[in-house]
């Protein structure tokens, strides 16, 4: 028996994989001469770029889902069900399995296409900010990209995923190499200190989820994510009608999924009790375990605590990879997951999901109101962006995922792009804290305003106008979904968010007075400009002591600025680009409204 | 489609976008451009407000007439629907000139007079970081009154926010910080609410369109989900209005603020909220305003009286004021409450006139704040009307107007509030409502009593007067008061007991301000301030950031406004010369400048309008009143 492979439909993973291959042969054979990092470097980004190529193409392109690995129509379905008889193709899902076709493990189709595509356009501007890190950072470059890329292998293959094993595989194949990453600055105590956390945090969530994938798997007889919904499904009496509207539908298989999602709900209203009657309480185990894996991937609450050593003791492209790309990862698998198979249990899980979210955005806000170093608070803040994108998930409607979706697309944009300008002042001041930030719109017009519009878009206020629709995305999912009290407590987040998020932009508008360039000395320094705290002040001291060395006018620097030039033109492309991607969100929200997979339209 | 609402925002964008774009041109050509731009800018603004009011078909103000509806964002069924009508028109009117009046005081004459744009000070004064903001105030206060799709008012709305949170953290007074940060998170917390309230209403009628729902009278929800939505609706407003209890960000706020963002916080801010309840939470949920309005009411006149007890324990005069305007606006919403056409017409009347006298007050208090670096009733003394015998009769005629002289515009909007409220719309009770009207019947009275208190304080008494003599020691110029600001601690700014020579040695070292006793104005006798009353002036002088207090002890010796020279009193006009000692100088300082042309050119449109629509208030009545009825229903 052989497998057809569609190999249009992998070509994106396999694309990676193999510069990533190549990156490490080449890394191996060529001389160590300086122009071997800028050319890895290229080379990752062509890769990348290729990627992203083919997923605009797949994209665009019409028609039906691309499929493959899939099982052989002559196979029989599964043998053995642990809640009872449910072939493949008997009983009232016969229709639906026709039309959906044989259970496929990798499928491309809208859904897989908008976080692949965000996954590879994330990874761009990753690349860019590692090019800046990498040049003359006693890193190894080829092993960086090589683990790179195998880290947007996972992020692009883990939305195509449709069977649980894949699904796992695939979100191993983004956390893994991530802990390399972080710990590829050996000389660094801290970073070694987070890759050792995000391992151990990593690999518990893996251990967790397993179980409760094997839970899922021991009770339903099947990994494939549209089987395992109908499975659980067929015990919810109210099937019938249900599984008529899913044989209506269209071929699309995300179709198929949103729609078995939309009639898991609808028909899980009707008979929540039922449920709790006729599956055995262990799938709601497997539900909570897998829900409990995910949250380790996407720092939720409980399982948030790893985020801000991490992000602060890894190189800052990893905190940004770590903050969009394996957290958009970790959506889309839980999405899937959610969603595709487990729809019919969103009784059990909404719930949960909700109040994870609650306490995400709350935990995360507080814990970022009192941060002064800059990684760290972004890091805080995106604990709490998590739980904004979990929230519309947290309650019972259809057009959940849709919101989380496009929440998840304004974020990246918007988070990102204050990534690049933080990893800009730091090649730059070697300044960390939020108080190095101070005057940044003078000393770089481009560079303050631009992370001050991030700033605000992550507040969600105009002139960031792209965060405030992502937040009435959101908050009209949650009042559409009866949600009050989440609503009412993601408003009351949106205004402890905003504190830090402003004080922060103030800081970029506040002037530093030198009054000479002569007296160059702490008490010059204290700066007599608008809006100093005594408190900032006393924060400043230190932190002037690690940077001065790039303030002064000495010897050096000219050595110095000849090396940022070569960093600057990676980190100002990315910051160029995150910057049109996020203003254009501003201008046209519809961009990304477009995005979002249109079988979670309405309609 | 129509150009006029489309312009009316293009072109304070188009004037903020021109400033990003980097110059090269040296400092002086450059603040004269600025100078040019900003009033260019919010000019033409203004022209084509008073063109839209020109070309309103006054025949039918309960058309929306101007109306432009474009798609924004079809995932969010947004639209870019714009259009004015019989109660919008005032406040996009209002608006524009406001702007317009601000940018004139900013911008008139060298524009380098105490308080405007180009006055040098220390930390620099961004003059173009200061127009760019303005402007973008602009678009969203107009924008706010013209937006016909909900989404679209929030989104303008939220506009607002940022700009005006950096006028007060940027060139705001002592405590700008505190006040800033507390502004936008209240405010900030109101429009979150809402948000959910807004989207609700969408939920439930699946449109956005203001034009629709305010025609539906709140068809198509429940009366339990009409009252959810107006709760949110209203709390959301009411934070912006601001309603007692939710009004604390605004004594700080006002109090901060420059003298140009506090006139456009009391006279376009507040009314946005304001403008809300008229144009979405009576007419789209009526049901749930009937409930409400009872408990609208009572907040309303726990507002008026609060306000004015506030305003009689109140010592700095802008503090007073902004106590002033939450009495006022409880009076408009008071009328709000009523929910009957007499009632809605008086808080809509209020509105504009409250934007037109309070935001001369502001000007005036500012002005007063420059002059003497405080505004401290107690440190201000009586008397000046006998110094400053113009600004005196100015502000004397704007707390009149403010305390509802018949005649005066403030008036009216009080008395037929009061009025509405004797006979309430059907649904209300009654007798409710009848003990509302003598409640706030008793706020008038207070009001008139902390405005005739402050008078006699201030513009009255004996002239005996303690002024802060803001010399500065050393050459003028901006680098002796830019040194000055560094010190964290100037040896003269704190001794409040030193002795005459501790306190010019201190002077002649480039200390801080210095305070002088000046009898009338005339003597020379100078003591360093034993006999003053300590704590404000102390606190100014050792203000480091440079906020005002630094601006007025910049001004006084060193400048003199070239176009303001006729106003001045006689004799006492201070001269720039660098080599004077201390001493001397303190003796000038004890004149004041009288109203200056750039000030004159900002407060005398604000007066005549004062006066008009007191002597002719049916011309506003006139357009509100047909919208009015449509929305509340009445024949």
């Amino acid at each position: 028996m052989i497998q057809s492979i569609d190999y249009y439909a992998v070509a994106a993973p396999l694309i990676l994989a193999l510069t990533g291959g190549l990156v490490l042969i080449l890394d191996a054979f060529l001389p160590r001469k300086a122009y071997v990092r800028p050319m890895l470097g290229v080379i990752t980004l062509a890769g990348v770029l290729v990627a992203l190529g083919v997923v605009v193409t797949q994209a665009l392109r019409d028609g039906a889902a691309l499929r493959t690995f899939c099982v052989p129509e002559g196979l029989a379905g599964p043998t053995r069900a642990g809640l009872g008889a449910l072939p493949a193709g008997g009983g009232p899902d016969a229709a639906a399995g026709a039309a959906a076709g044989p259970p496929c493990s990798f499928v491309v189709d809208d859904f897989t296409t908008v976080f692949a595509g965000l996954a590879l356009l994330a990874g761009v501007v990753v690349v860019l900010l590692s090019m800046a890190e990498l040049a003359h950072a006693d890193i190894p470059v080829g092993e960086w990209y090589f683990l790179l890329l195998c880290t947007l292998v996972g992020a692009v293959a883990l939305p195509a995923a449709r069977d649980l094993v894949m699904l796992v595989v695939a979100l191993e194949l983004v956390s893994l190499p991530v802990f390399a990453l972080t710990a590829l600055r050996r000389y660094d105590g801290r970073a070694s200190e987070a890759a050792v956390k995000l391992f151990l945090v990593s690999v518990v969530s893996t251990a967790v989820m397993l179980f409760g994938v094997s839970l899922l798997y021991g009770m339903t007889g099947t990994v494939y994510l549209d089987r395992l919904a109908h499975t659980l499904a067929e015990a919810v009496p109210a099937i019938d009608t249900a599984a008529g509207r899913v044989s209506i539908g269209s071929r699309d298989a995300t179709q198929v999924i949103a729609q078995m999602g939309d009639q898991g709900i609808s028909s899980a209203y009707a008979s929540s009790l039922q449920i709790t009657y006729d599956l055995p309480p262990v799938v709601t185990v497997a539900v909570v375990l897998v829900l409990a894996g995910f949250a380790f991937k996407v720092a939720a609450v409980p399982f948030h605590a790893w985020a801000a050593d991490v992000y602060q003791g890894a190189p800052v492209p990893v905190a940004a990879l770590l903050s969009v790309i394996s957290k958009a990862a970790g959506f889309a698998g839980l999405i899937l997951v959610l969603v595709a198979a487990l729809g019919s249990q969103a009784p059990t899980w909404a719930p949960i999901v909700a109040i994870i979210a609650a306490l995400t955005m709350t935990v995360g806000n507080l814990l970022a109101l009192r941060q002064r170093h800059a990684v760290r608070l972004l890091a805080w803040s995106s604990v709490a962006q998590s739980g904004y994108i979990l929230a519309p998930l947290g309650v019972l409607s259809g057009e959940a995922m849709r919101a989380s979706i496009t929440y998840l697309i304004f974020y990246a944009a918007m988070n990102l792009g204050a990534f690049t300008v933080v990893m800009l002042v730091a090649r730059r001041n070697g300044g960390t804290e939020i108080d190095d930030y101070r005057g940044l719109v003078f000393r770089n017009p481009l560079a303050g305003l631009a992370l001050a519009f991030f700033l605000i878009c992550l507040a969600g206020l105009p002139p960031g106008l792209a965060g405030l629709f992502a937040k009435i995305v959101v908050f009209r999912e949650i009042v559409d979904g009866g949600g009050a009290w989440l609503a009412v407590v993601m408003a009351v987040n949106t205004v402890i968010g905003l504190y830090y998020y402003v004080s922060w932009t103030v800081r970029i508008f506040t002037p530093v007075q030198v009054t000479s360039p002569v007296q160059v000395t702490s008490s010059a320094r204290v700066p007599s400009g608008v809006g100093v705290t005594p408190g900032a002040d006393g924060g400043d001291e230190p932190a002037r002591a690690d940077g001065e060395d790039s303030d002064g006018e000495d010897s050096d620097a000219a050595s110095r600025r000849d090396r940022m030039r070569g960093e600057w033109l990676p980190v100002g492309v990315a910051i160029a680009l995150t910057g049109v991607v996020a203003v254009a969100f501003s201008l046209a929200p519809q961009l990304a409204l477009d995005l979002v997979p249109s079988s979670f339209l309405p309609g | 489609m129509s150009w006029l609402p489309i312009m009316l925002l293009g072109v304070p964008m188009a004037g903020a976008a021109a400033l990003l774009v980097p110059s090269r041109m040296d400092g002086p050509a450059r603040g004269r451009l600025l100078r040019v731009h900003g009033l260019a800018v919010s000019g033409v603004t203004f022209v084509l407000a008073l063109v839209l009011a020109v070309a309103f078909d006054y025949g039918d103000p309960a058309r929306v007439q101007f109306e432009t509806d474009l798609t924004w964002i079809a995932g969010l069924d947004l639209r870019f629907h714009l259009g004015v009508d019989g109660i919008s028109l005032p406040l996009v009117v209002l608006t524009a000139l406001l702007t317009f009046l601000c940018f004139v005081y900013l911008c008139w004459g060298g524009a380098d007079s105490p308080g405007q744009l180009l006055r040098p000070r220390a930390g620099g004064n961004r003059p173009r970081a200061l127009v760019f903001t303005l402007l973008v105030l602009e678009i969203g206060m107009i924008g706010t009154f013209l937006a016909l799709d909900l989404l679209l008012f929030f989104v303008f709305f939220e506009v607002v926010l940022i700009p005006m949170y950096f006028v007060i953290a940027v060139w705001g007074g002592r405590a700008r910080r505190a006040a800033a940060i507390k502004f936008i998170l209240y405010t900030l917390l109101g429009s979150v609410v809402l948000l959910l309230g807004l989207l609700l209403i969408w939920a439930q009628t699946g449109t956005l369109d203001m034009v629709a729902l305010a025609q539906a009278h709140g068809t198509g929800m429940s009366r339990s989900v009409q009252l959810i939505a107006f709760v949110a609706v209203g709390i959301g407003l009411a934070v912006k209005t601001p309603m007692w209890p939710l009004h604390t960000w605004l004594p700080d706020a006002h109090t901060e603020a420059p003298t140009v963002g506090s006139v456009l916080l009391a006279g376009v801010l507040l009314k946005m909220g304001t403008y809300g309840f008229a144009r979405i939470a009576i007419p789209v949920l009526p049901d749930g305003a009937v409930v409400v309005a009872p408990w609208l009411g009572a907040f309303a006149v726990i507002g008026i009286i609060y306000g004015s007890l506030a305003c009689l324990a109140q010592r700095d005069l802008k503090r007073m004021i902004a106590y002033s305007s939450i009495g006022h606006m409880g009076f408009v919403l008071l009328g709000f409450a009523t929910l009957n056409s007499t009632g809605v017409n008086a808080a809509l009347f209020g509105n504009v006139a409250h934007g037109l006298i309070t935001g001369l007050l502001f000007f005036l208090a500012g002005a007063v704040k420059e002059r003497h670096g405080t505004a401290d009733m107690s440190a201000l003394g009586g008397g000046m009307l006998s110094r400053l015998p113009h600004l005196g009769s100015l502000l004397t005629f704007a707390c009149i107007a403010s305390l509802g002289l018949p005649g005066l515009a403030g008036f009216w909007g009080e008395m037929l509030t009061l009025l509405g409220a004797f006979e309430p719309a059907p649904g209300l009770s009654r007798p409710l409502f009848l003990t509302f009207m003598a409640i706030g019947g008793l706020g008038a009275v207070l009001t008139a009593a902390y405005f005739l208190t402050m008078l006699s304080r201030v513009t009255h008494g004996r002239s005996v007067e303690t002024v802060v003599a803001p010399v500065l020691a050393g050459v003028g110029g901006g680098h002796a008061f830019t040194t000055a600001e560094d010190d964290p601690a100037p040896s003269g700014a704190d001794g409040s007991g030193a002795p005459t020579t501790g306190a010019s040695g201190s002077r002649t070292e480039g200390g801080g301000g210095t305070r002088a006793v000046a009898e009338n104005g005339d003597s020379g006798e100078i003591r360093a301030g034993s006999g003053l009353p300590g704590g404000p002036r102390a606190e100014d002088a050792s203000d480091l950031p440079g906020g005002t207090p630094g601006e007025d002890r910049a001004d006084l010796p060193d400048r003199t406004p070239g176009e303001g020279g006729g106003d001045l009193p006689g004799g006492t006009r201070p001269e720039g010369g660098s080599g004077l000692p201390g001493g001397a100088r303190a003796v000038r300082a004890g004149g004041l400048h009288d109203v200056a042309g750039y000030e004159l050119a900002a407060w005398v449109p604000l007066v005549a309008l004062i006066v008009l629509f007191g002597l002719w208030p049916k011309a506003l009545l006139l357009i509100t009143d047909p919208v009015v009825r449509t929305f509340v229903g009445a024949p």
